[in-house]
């Protein structure tokens, strides 16, 4: 199992998310340029991430071009596929650009770029990324963006509840779901969702930023060891 | 040469409306031996304007300290000050200011300021890894300030986020001498491996010249020269003048530039801020002692029918000259290709010292080179100075003359919401401070900002200060303060400080007192860097910071420290984070509020010198305090600065959630205790069981100290008073600002 990180020309959480797979967790991880196909080698058995940043400077919306680029053919594909893809941040947005998640992330509420530790939840703890966080674990992540508002229509949402794709929550420090610990105004406060075949995987929150003792917070290393762990069951 | 029938004709009342003066317009034609036709008087004008010549302040400047046995390069001699740090790495550091576009377009204006100083940084082939600023605006609640506020933030938020470089720290000030003219300073902090230094040089005859990234277009023309002139109702005319930038332009370029320099194919690199081509030509020209050819045709342009003296003078964003080893101009290409990028050849390295620019053939200007830039031809001037009358009587300033408060809590509550003082998150919430994953003051709140240098365990410590109300009230000692707060926060944070950069910002340099201000800042600033051994690396010089009717803006030279950290135990944080912990005062109390925040804004007083500074005391009490972190002795440090004692006691209990009690100095009036600003003082919290091994050593330090009180609970208590909760304080502190914005 390895790790492929598509790597657009505005990526800039690539390097971070890159660091963190290799030196932290020490898998084997290559980058994947957006102007090339999938390697031949890549296969069912690796991930696909999409790392945060500004893919092609997202100056209309957020990921609204990525989804056009040569690697995201094959990225859908693969996900069609039964492959597995995360979306972190851009990433997510792209996802949902793509159509390979349900929803839009638009414009925060307060109109304005937001760049804090958040805490969040698990809401669903039955996919491979959420299975070994530990019940109740109220975890801190930092968010970084200006659209990461989750909206989708009244059937959507009640849709992906109903089958638990919500996979995180922003939540108060005691675990309470409200609007006052809602970032940036998401329906039903989501920070993460799946799609309903639970292969792919988005969220706001950047977890490689909380993955390393040295930084004082590694929470977000959490996702990834439960990753690491069901994926090589 | 034949001007084009569409220049205007040249003479000395066009040379004046270019910004240059009769003298200097001598000058041009003694040096030509001949009038110079428009375009070539425009590239004049551009060069020897204040903002790219420092032709008023270059005499002072060159008496600063700026040698160092671990400085790579003086200041001036690259784009940026270049210290090693080990490692076999160098951090290539620099401010600037983006102040008069940012007063006329606050969103662009902030934002191509960002953008122009990372660029200063890669174009040297280092990777920006931080960000900070500086910012100064009016009274909070004018309209104005807030308009500008906004975009200004939003800015710098917008550019630095999508180029992906945290903004990891920062300084906020609002005072009414800005409210025509804010002040915005960017710095930026990147790492290289010390042979990969890419040097602003041309030079091997034939070698071509290259333009790489966004296309030319008609924005920013003159910009250089309006950054020299006062701020006017007229101002606003010169909104061309302001550039408009394209950070996803920049983050291409970014990446481009650092992996074109492993082709092995560059001989030179310059990028393009003020005065644009004819900047970067020149300046790299003169440093390589050779001439150069440009073909202004063959620059990609965004519009038709451009003027040559457009060209050269335009100052688009996201742009550099790439001067080319000839033959491997293919490797160099593949790499811009590979970003998506312009990469155009328009010119090359020719003999002799001439620089030519043709159109569609004709040549169009013809200037040399050396007599265009600073430290070649470029005018420099001494300033007449005279100090102002007030300044004998504020020293005569007594706090006699000051009614002692009865509510010290009342004016404690002023000062803990007090913009100058409460939180900036609503500032700096917008930035993106984490990506890089370098910044350890997400988790760790600090006096200054650790970043981790890639494949060490160790971290760069960086910070930038000035209280420019000092530096306005006693100008050698404000700057004294300015450079060692700024040592003070490294020091309190676990490093060592190495170097600084400047941003000096001043009112009109003609105005003798305002010359006075830069000269006697000039003469504090050089005593402090030597006693810190902090040598200048470099900046910048803003001078026509002021309004017609608003006068100049406080002198405010604010000081971006570099330091290191070599070992990651070391780290100091400013939170309490334990109950029962003694807090100890390291320097003493004097009965001074001058020029302190609640004698400005509760007694509205500024008749008064900066606060009471010793260079040596400074020095003795940040020494001690490395000795006694170096042996494990203390949990948290924090100096002691604007709103005093209380303010940063408030500070540490707000960032660890942890109450103090603490006891009154009966030698001191409690205002002076609480709220003054004299300098050379950090309060540090101790494990009790560490205490007689901690006072033991602070005995041999040589620095007056106290046991001021303990740590603990959720509550404030001083004295006798119980001043309330930490939680009721924390939410007065941090929502200030937020609040006075939704005004």
């Amino acid at each position: 199992m390895k790790f492929g990180i598509v790597i657009f020309p505005g990526s800039n959480c690539d390097h971070d998310i890159i660091h963190v797979l290799r030196n932290v967790m020490h898998q084997e991880t290559i980058e994947l340029w957006h102007k090339n196909p999938l390697p031949k080698d890549f296969t069912l058995d690796d991930w696909i991430i999409l790392p945060g940043g500004f893919s092609y400077g997202d100056y209309l919306r957020a990921g609204a071009i990525a989804r056009f680029s040569p690697v995201m053919h094959d990225v859908v594909d693969f996900a069609r596929n039964g492959g597995h893809v995360w979306g972190i941040c851009n990433g997510f947005q792209i996802l949902c650009e793509s159509g390979l998640l349900p929803g839009a992330l638009v414009r925060n509420q307060n109109q304005q770029f937001i760049c804090k530790n958040i805490t969040l939840k698990v809401a669903n703890d039955n996919t491979s990324i959420t299975r070994g966080i530990p019940k109740n674990k109220i975890l801190t992540i930092p968010i970084a963006h200006a659209e990461g508002r989750y909206i989708a229509d009244k059937k959507m949402i009640d849709q992906l509840l109903a089958n638990q794709q919500v996979l995180f929550q922003y939540c108060d420090k005691n675990g309470a779901i409200n609007q006052e610990a809602n970032p940036n105004g998401s329906m039903h406060n989501i920070a993460g969702i799946c799609n309903d075949s639970r292969n792919v995987f988005g969220m706001m929150p950047h977890p490689e930023r909380a993955a390393e003792e040295a930084l004082g917070n590694s929470d977000g290393r959490l996702l990834l060891e439960s990753l690491l762990q069901n994926a090589l069951v | 040469m034949i001007s084009t029938d569409t220049e205007p004709k040249v003479n000395i009342e066009i040379a004046g409306k270019l910004g240059l003066s009769a003298d200097e317009f001598e000058r041009i034609k003694e040096i030509l031996g001949r009038v110079p036709n428009y375009t070539e008087l425009s590239i004049f004008s551009v060069m020897w304007s204040e903002h790219c010549s420092y032709k008023n302040s270059i005499a002072w400047l060159k008496k600063l300290p700026r040698k160092g046995h671990h400085l790579l390069a003086e200041a001036g001699e690259e784009n940026a000050g270049l210290v090693d740090i080990g490692d076999g790495l160098a951090c290539a550091f620099k401010i600037e200011s983006h102040n008069h576009p940012s007063a006329i377009e606050p969103y662009q204006g902030a934002a191509t300021g960002v953008g122009g100083i990372h660029r200063d940084i890669f174009t040297m082939g280092a990777r920006p890894i931080a960000a900070l600023n500086s910012l100064r605006f009016g009274n909070i609640r004018s309209a104005r300030t807030r308009h500008l506020m906004k975009g200004i933030v939003k800015g710098i938020g917008d550019y630095g986020n999508c180029l992906g470089i945290p903004t990891v720290a920062g300084e906020t000030y609002f005072e009414d001498c800005y409210e025509v003219n804010p002040l915005v300073n960017a710095m930026s902090v990147g790492i290289v491996d010390k042979d990969k230094v890419i040097s602003a040089i041309s030079k091997g005859q034939g070698n071509p010249v290259f333009i790489v990234g966004s296309a030319t277009g008609k924005d920013g023309i003159h910009g250089a020269t309006f950054a020299s002139e006062d701020i006017s109702d007229e101002s606003g005319e010169k909104l061309p003048s302001v550039q408009v930038g394209d950070p996803f332009q920049e983050k291409l370029l970014l990446e481009a530039s650092l992996e074109v320099i492993d082709t092995n194919a560059l001989v030179g690199m310059q990028d393009m801020g003020a005065a644009g081509i004819t900047c970067s030509s020149s300046e790299m020209s003169e440093k390589g002692h050779c001439g150069m050819r440009i073909d202004l045709d063959k620059v990609p342009m965004r519009q038709a029918d451009m003027k040559p003296f457009e060209i050269l003078l335009s100052e688009s964003q996201e742009r550099m000259l790439v001067v080319v080893e000839k033959g491997k101009e293919a490797s160099v290409k593949a790499v811009f290709d590979k970003w998506d990028l312009n990469c155009t050849q328009i010119g090359e390295v020719t003999e002799g010292n001439m620089l030519q620019y043709f159109m569609h053939g004709e040549l169009v200007a013809e200037v040399p080179a050396d007599v265009l830039v600073l430290g070649g031809g470029a005018p420099v001037y001494h300033r007449e100075y005279i100090k102002p009358s007030w300044y004998a009587k504020n020293k005569q300033f007594s706090i006699d003359s000051i009614a002692e408060p009865e509510n010290l809590i009342e004016v404690a509550r002023h000062l803990a919401t007090h913009p100058n003082i409460a939180s900036k998150h609503w500032i700096y919430y917008q930035y993106d401070s984490m990506v890089g994953i370098k910044n350890t003051l997400t988790n760790h709140a600090a006096d200054a900002a650790v970043v981790r240098i890639p494949e060490t365990d160790k971290g760069l410590v960086v910070t930038v200060d000035c209280n420019g109300r000092y530096v306005q009230a006693s100008p050698e000692y404000g700057a004294m303060i300015a450079v060692a707060e700024a040592a003070r926060n490294i020091v309190c944070s676990g490093g060592k400080p190495l170097a600084i950069t400047n941003c000096l910002n001043f009112g009109n340099p003609y105005d003798p007192e305002v010359y006075w201000h830069f000269v006697k800042t000039i003469q504090g600033m050089s005593r402090a860097c030597l006693k810190f051994n902090t040598p200048v690396t470099g900046g910048n010089v803003s001078f026509y910071n002021q309004s017609a009717d608003g006068g100049a803006v406080y002198a405010s030279p604010v000081i971006g420290m570099l330091g290191i950290m070599s070992n990651p135990e070391k780290h100091l944080g400013m939170a309490f984070n334990q109950a029962n912990d003694l807090i100890y005062l390291l320097g003493s109390s004097r009965n001074d509020i001058a020029s302190s925040q609640y004698l400005d804004s509760w007694h509205q007083r500024r008749d008064c010198p900066a606060p009471y500074f010793d260079l040596d005391e400074e020095f003795a009490v940040q020494e001690a305090l490395t000795i006694l972190n170096e042996k494990g002795l203390i949990r948290s440090a924090h100096d002691v600065s604007d709103g005093g004692l209380f303010i940063s006691l408030l500070e540490s209990a707000i960032q660890g959630n942890c109450g103090f009690n603490i006891q009154l100095d009966e030698a001191i009036r409690p205002d002076a205790f609480l709220f003054g600003e004299s300098q050379s003082r950090i309060i540090v919290s101790v494990d009790s069981q560490m205490k007689k091994l901690f006072e033991q050593t602070l005995k041999e330090c040589n620095i007056k100290w106290s046991m001021i009180g303990t740590t603990g609970a959720k509550l404030l208590k001083i004295g006798d008073q119980n001043f309330g909760t930490v939680s009721e304080w924390a939410e007065l502190y941090n929502h200030a600002i937020e609040q006075a914005m939704e005004e």
